[in-house]
C-alpha cells in the first residue's frame, strides 16, 4: 500500500496461488504485517507498543471467553461462580488472574503507546484519523474494564457500577433518566449485571473491529518514526517482516515476562481487597476507588469541589469526560509544523511536565479524598488542561523549533538513532560529513 | 479557530477549578483538619513472615492442621467458611476417611429436607458439603451476637489490607485501650480494626485453649494465631502452591523464548543479510559536502 516500492505479494506454492486468485487473504496479511509494509528503518522501542496491545486484546479474549463459560451473570450467585472459577475450575486461578492482570497490562501498553504519541507528534497530518480511531479503541476499552470490574458482584464492583453511573446523573433534566436506563432500576441490580455482562462479552470484538480501521488507517501514510520526516527513498524503510516482526516479538517476550510476574506472584497486587467481600447494598465501603488505570481520570472528577456557574458535580462530569475528549481535537490544537518533540525544545519541557502531572493525579485518584490531597489535585487538573487547551496551541505559535535532518538515512548515517537497522559505512567516513 | 475555542475552553476549565482550590485553601487555612482518634490510634498489621511468602513459598501441612484445628475449636462456633468444601481437606494432608469422620463429627448439621415428609430437617455432613454456617439466617447470626454479624471467613485473608498478617495482628492485637478513650458498650478495642472497636470478643483467651497433637509446637495465643491466619490463606487461595510453581515453568520457558528471540532479532538486524543505508546519491559524503557548503552559503540553517 504506503509506498511505491512496496513489495508484491508473490506466491510460490500452487495452494497459495490458487487461495490468492479466489480468496487473496495471504496477500493481506503480507501488505499488513509482512514484507509488503514498508517502515521507517529509525523506529525506536516505543514503536512496540501498538503490536503489545494487539496481544493484550488476544489474551483478554482467549481467557475471557473461557471464564464465560464458567460465570454465571445472576445477582445471587455471581460472587460464588467466580470462586466456583478460583477453586473448582481446572486452572481457573490461572485464566482469572491472567484476565485481571491481563486488563491493567492493556492499559499499561496503551498508555505508553498514546504517550508515544503525544510525544513524536503522531496525531498530526496525515495521521489525524489513526488517532481519532486510537482514543474511540481507548473510550471502548475503559468501558469494558468497568463493565467487567462490575462482573464479580463484590463490593467494590457494585459501588463502583453505582458511582460511575451516578456521574451519568448530574447531566441536567434527562440525567436521572439516562442513570435509571443504564442500570436497568433505581440501584445496581440484576439487569444491571446481566447487561453489562452482556456488552462486556460485545465490546471486545467491536474493538477487534476498529483496531482493523486504526491499521487500515496507518498503511495509507505509512508509520510514523522519531524524527518525524516523512519517508523519502526505498533506503528509508525496511520490510516489515522480518525486521519488525523480530523486534516486536523479542520486546512481546520481555513483557510477557513481566506480565506473568503479576500473574503467578502477585495476582491481587493491582485488586483491592475489597472486592472480595461481596457486593452489600447496605453497608458502603469507607473508601471507594476505581481500578489503577481510572486513578487520573477519578482525581479529575472529585477536584470539582466549589460551584462556579454550573453545580461543582456536574463541572467534575464534564471535565472527566473533556479531558479524554479534548484530545479529539488535539490535530488541530497543536499545529506546529514539527511532529517530532525532539526537535521541539519547549515542546519538551511542558511534555516532562505532563507526564508528571498524570501520574501525580493517578495517585491522588487513588487517595481518599481528604486535605491536602484534594487541593493538589486541583492544581495537576488545572494543568492537565491549560497544557492542551493553552500551552499547546500557544506554543504552537511561538515555538522556535531545532533543524530537521534531511532524511531518515541521514538520521541513521549521522548516528542519530542508535537503535536503528544499521548504516554501512564502508568507504564513507560520515563525520567529516 | 480551533485554537482559540480551545483556550476559551481551557480557561473555563481552568477558572473553575481555581474556584474551587480558593474555597478548599479558605477551608484549609481557616480550619484546618483535626487529625481523628482513628487515624492517631490506628496501627498497620505487623510484618510476619509466612512460610508461603514469595516466588518459592509453600503451605506447610503440619500449620495448616493446626489452623484447621484452631478454626474447628474456635472461630467455627461464630464464622461460617462456605466457599470451602470438606473434601478440600484433602489437600492441606487428611486422608479420605479422616476428612470423612471430620465431615461427619462436624457440630453443625447440613440443612436437608425429610426425604419420606419433606419436612425441613438437618443432616450429617458429607465431605461434598462446604462448612455448614452457625447461623441458620443473618437475623439469627445478629440476634446471637449483640446484633454484629461474624463476617465469612473463607477469603478473610485476601479481603483484608495486610491479609493473612491483618488477621493474625488483630488476633493478638486486642488490649486495654489509651486513657480517656471511651470504648462503646458490647465493643472491644483493637487498634488494627479500622475503627477502633471490634465487636469480636478476644477469641484466643489462653494458652493451651486448644490441644495440639504431640509433636507440634507448644499451643501458646501468639503460635495459635499464626496457624489459623495461615489456614485462612489457604482457605483463601487453595491453589497457592501450584501457582508458584507453574509461575517457575512459565518463566523459564518466557526466558528461554525471549532470548531466542532476541538473537534472531540481533541476526536479522545485524547479520550479514541485513538491509543496510548506503550513502550513494544525496547522501553520498561528497554529495552531502556539497549541499552542506551551499546551504552555509545560503544562510540557511542545519
Amino acid at each position: 500500500m504506503s509506498f511505491p516500492w512496496a513489495e508484491e505479494y508473490k506466491p510460490k506454492h500452487p495452494l497459495m496461488r490458487w487461495l490468492d486468485d479466489r480468496l487473496p487473504l495471504p496477500r493481506l496479511a503480507y501488505g499488513a504485517l509482512g514484507g509488503g509494509y514498508p517502515v521507517p528503518r529509525n523506529l525506536n522501542y516505543m514503536w512496540n507498543f501498538g503490536v503489545l496491545a494487539g496481544l493484550a486484546l488476544v489474551l483478554q479474549l482467549a481467557t475471557g471467553i473461557v471464564l464465560a463459560m464458567h460465570y454465571n451473570s445472576n445477582a445471587d450467585t455471581a460472587f460464588n461462580s467466580v470462586e466456583h472459577i478460583m477453586r473448582d475450575v481446572n486452572q481457573g486461578w490461572f485464566l482469572r488472574y491472567a484476565h485481571a492482570n491481563g486488563a491493567s497490562f492493556f492499559f499499561i501498553v496503551t498508555y505508553l503507546h498514546i504517550f508515544r504519541g503525544l510525544y513524536y507528534g503522531s496525531y498530526k497530518a496525515p495521521r489525524e484519523m489513526v488517532w481519532m480511531l486510537g482514543l474511540v479503541i481507548f473510550l471502548l476499552m475503559m468501558a469494558t474494564a468497568f463493565m467487567g470490574y462490575v462482573l464479580p458482584w463484590g463490593q467494590m464492583s457494585f459501588w463502583a457500577a453505582k458511582v460511575i453511573t451516578g456521574l451519568f446523573g448530574a447531566i441536567p433534566v434527562v440525567g436521572e433518566p439516562i442513570q435509571h436506563w443504564l442500570l436497568g432500576g433505581f440501584a445496581p441490580d440484576q439487569p444491571t449485571l446481566t447487561r453489562f455482562f452482556s456488552l462486556h462479552y460485545l465490546l471486545p470484538f467491536v474493538i477487534a473491529g476498529v483496531i482493523i480501521l486504526h491499521i487500515w488507517a496507518i498503511h495509507i501514510p505509512g508509520s510514523g518514526n522519531p524524527t518525524g520526516v516523512d519517508v523519502k527513498t526505498p533506503q528509508d524503510t525496511v520490510p516489515f517482516h522480518p525486521y519488525y516482526t523480530a523486534k516486536d516479538g523479542w520486546f512481546a517476550g520481555l513483557w510477557m515476562i513481566l506480565l506473568a510476574i503479576l500473574v503467578f506472584y502477585l495476582p491481587n497486587y493491582l485488586g483491592h481487597p475489597v472486592n472480595y467481600v461481596p457486593a452489600n447494598p447496605l453497608s458502603t465501603p469507607s473508601h471507594i476507588v476505581p481500578e489503577w488505570y481510572f486513578w487520573p481520570f477519578y482525581a479529575i472528577l472529585r477536584a470539582f469541589t466549589s460551584d462556579f456557574i454550573l453545580p461543582a458535580k456536574l463541572w467534575g462530569v464534564l471535565a472527566m469526560f473533556s479531558s479524554i475528549l479534548l484530545l479529539f481535537f488535539l490535530p488541530w490544537l497543536d499545529k506546529s509544523p514539527v511532529r517530532s518533540g525532539a526537535y521541539r525544545p519547549m515542546f519538551r519541557i511542558f511534555f516532562v511536565v505532563l507526564i508528571i502531572d498524570v501520574l501525580v493525579l493517578g495517585w491522588l485518584g487513588g487517595l481518599p479524598a481528604e486535605e491536602p490531597y484534594v487541593m493538589l489535585s486541583q492544581v495537576a487538573t488545572a494543568y492537565y488542561f491549560a497544557h492542551f487547551l493553552i500551552i499547546l496551541p500557544i506554543l504552537s505559535m511561538v515555538e522556535r523549533t531545532k533543524p530537521l535532518p534531511y532524511s531518515i538515512s541521514e538520521s541513521v548515517l549521522h548516528g542519530e538513532a542508535a537503535e536503528a537497522a544499521p548504516a554501512d559505512l564502508t568507504g564513507a567516513s560520515p563525520a567529516q560529513v | 479557530m480551533v485554537r482559540v475555542l480551545g483556550i476559551f475552553v481551557g480557561l473555563g476549565f481552568v477558572a473553575a477549578v481555581a474556584w474551587s482550590l480558593l474555597w478548599g485553601l479558605v477551608a484549609y487555612v481557616g480550619n484546618p483538619p483535626e487529625q481523628t482518634a482513628e487515624a492517631r490510634l490506628h496501627e498497620h498489621p505487623r510484618h510476619i513472615a509466612y512460610s508461603f511468602d514469595g516466588p518459592f513459598g509453600r503451605f506447610d501441612e503440619q500449620q495448616l492442621q493446626r489452623g484447621f484445628q484452631v478454626f474447628k475449636e474456635v472461630c467455627s462456633a461464630c464464622h461460617s467458611m462456605s466457599q470451602v468444601a470438606f473434601r478440600d481437606l484433602r489437600q492441606i494432608g487428611y486422608s479420605e476417611a479422616e476428612v470423612r469422620a471430620i465431615a461427619d463429627q462436624w457440630q453443625i448439621q447440613v440443612p436437608s429436607i425429610n426425604p419420606d415428609t419433606g419436612e425441613a430437617t438437618t443432616r450429617k455432613a458429607i465431605p461434598a458439603d462446604r462448612f455448614p454456617s452457625p447461623y441458620a439466617n443473618e437475623v439469627m447470626a445478629r440476634a446471637a451476637n449483640n446484633n454484629a454479624l461474624p463476617p465469612d471467613l473463607s477469603l478473610m485473608a485476601k479481603a483484608r489490607e495486610g491479609g493473612p498478617a491483618y488477621i493474625e495482628s488483630l488476633l493478638t492485637g486486642y488490649h486495654n485501650p489509651p486513657a480517656g478513650f471511651q470504648v462503646p458498650a458490647n465493643l472491644h478495642y483493637n487498634p488494627y480494626f479500622p475503627n477502633l472497636n471490634l465487636a469480636m470478643p478476644p477469641p484466643l483467651v489462653a494458652d493451651g485453649q486448644v490441644t495440639y497433637a504431640p509433636g507440634n509446637p507448644a499451643p501458646t495465643r501468639a503460635q495459635m494465631a499464626h496457624d489459623v491466619s495461615a489456614f485462612l490463606m489457604w482457605a483463601a487461595e487453595p491453589n497457592l502452591q501450584s501457582r508458584h510453581r507453574a509461575g517457575m515453568v512459565v518463566l523459564i520457558f518466557l526466558i528461554f523464548a525471549t532470548i531466542l528471540g532476541y538473537l534472531a532479532y540481533q541476526n536479522v538486524w545485524h547479520g550479514p543479510g541485513s538491509r543496510r543505508v548506503r550513502p550513494t546519491g544525496a547522501l553520498d559524503p561528497e554529495n552531502m559536502a556539497r549541499t552542506a557548503e551551499a546551504k552555509r552559503d545560503a544562510g540557511v540553517a542545519g
